[in-house]
């Protein structure tokens, strides 16, 4: 028997690790997998109060988390080729046309 | 035995998830992050989420990594064109997200405890589709139009432009 502070624990790790590595690296291809990270993290927890409650409803969300984080990927990476192909860099700060 | 085994995939999510930043070639982050995804889905089989794991491993291991890669082989990344931050970023990256550690668990604490439910049978298909075709039916059809969008402006976004020009 796992206590569910252990869930929440393991998930809180996991999305830190997540938000560390979108402020410690540069990449933006490596930011795009730490915020897939962090959507796991929250997947986690929400599949363990799925099953600790005893209700379905939590999982039935993290099966739409899972189809926004598909949609969501395939578009960043699209827009990452096409910024790829005008600056020739990942490099997210080099990409600050946006920028005011 | 539950316990010794969750103990075991947590190590390989949270070691595996740490390698994902901390290692230099990119192509390694992407096979560190496969891991850490399976040991997730370790976790989603130990808490009786059966068609999550399957949706789980298809979808990230399956369909999602095989993106990132397939990026990075055609963006060429490799450790020598790895763009690195100044130390002083770095080290206040690490505070911050320490800070951010410390007040996650410091919500948690004295939080109450709950007894796990043995041989539940709410992750199976059965129970799961009838939540998922009754209740969230109308968030379903979306999920679909929202694939459908995202289809499109990948396609659009990915098409050359000297094409669309002609």
């Amino acid at each position: 028997m796992v206590p569910i502070e252990y869930y929440l624990w393991l998930s809180a790790v996991l999305f830190t690790i997540g938000v560390l590595g979108v402020l410690y690296r540069r990449n933006a291809i490596i930011i795009f997998m730490c915020i897939e990270l962090m959507l796991n993290a929250v997947n986690l927890v929400m599949v363990a109060f799925s099953n600790y409650l005893n209700d379905s409803s939590g999982q039935v969300f993290v099966f739409f988390i899972m189809a926004v984080a598909a949609a969501e990927v395939a578009v960043g990476l699209a827009i990452l080729v096409v910024m790829y192909r005008n600056t020739k860099t990942t490099d997210i700060d080099i990409l600050n046309q946006l920028k005011w | 035995m539950t316990l010794n085994l969750f103990y075991f995939l947590s190590f390989l999510a949270v070691l595996s998830a740490l390698l994902v930043v901390f290692s230099k070639n990119p192509v390694h982050s992407v096979l560190y992050l496969i891991i850490t995804f399976f040991s997730i889905g370790g976790h989603y089989l130990l808490l009786n989420a059966e068609f999550l794991f399957v949706v789980h491993i298809i979808v990230y291991a399956g369909a999602i990594m095989v993106l990132f890669l397939y990026v990075i082989m055609l963006l060429n990344l490799n450790r020598e064109s790895e763009p690195h931050k100044s130390n002083l970023v770095k080290v206040a990256a690490t505070i911050s997200a320490g800070l951010l550690l410390i007040i996650l668990v410091g919500s948690l604490k004295g939080a109450e405890s709950m007894m796990q439910v043995e041989n539940s049978s709410i992750g199976y298909v059965k129970s799961l589709g009838k939540v998922l075709f009754n209740e969230f039916m109308l968030p379903f059809e979306i999920t679909s139009v929202l694939l459908l969008a995202a289809m499109v402006g990948a396609v659009m976004l990915g098409k050359s432009e000297k094409r669309s020009v002609n």
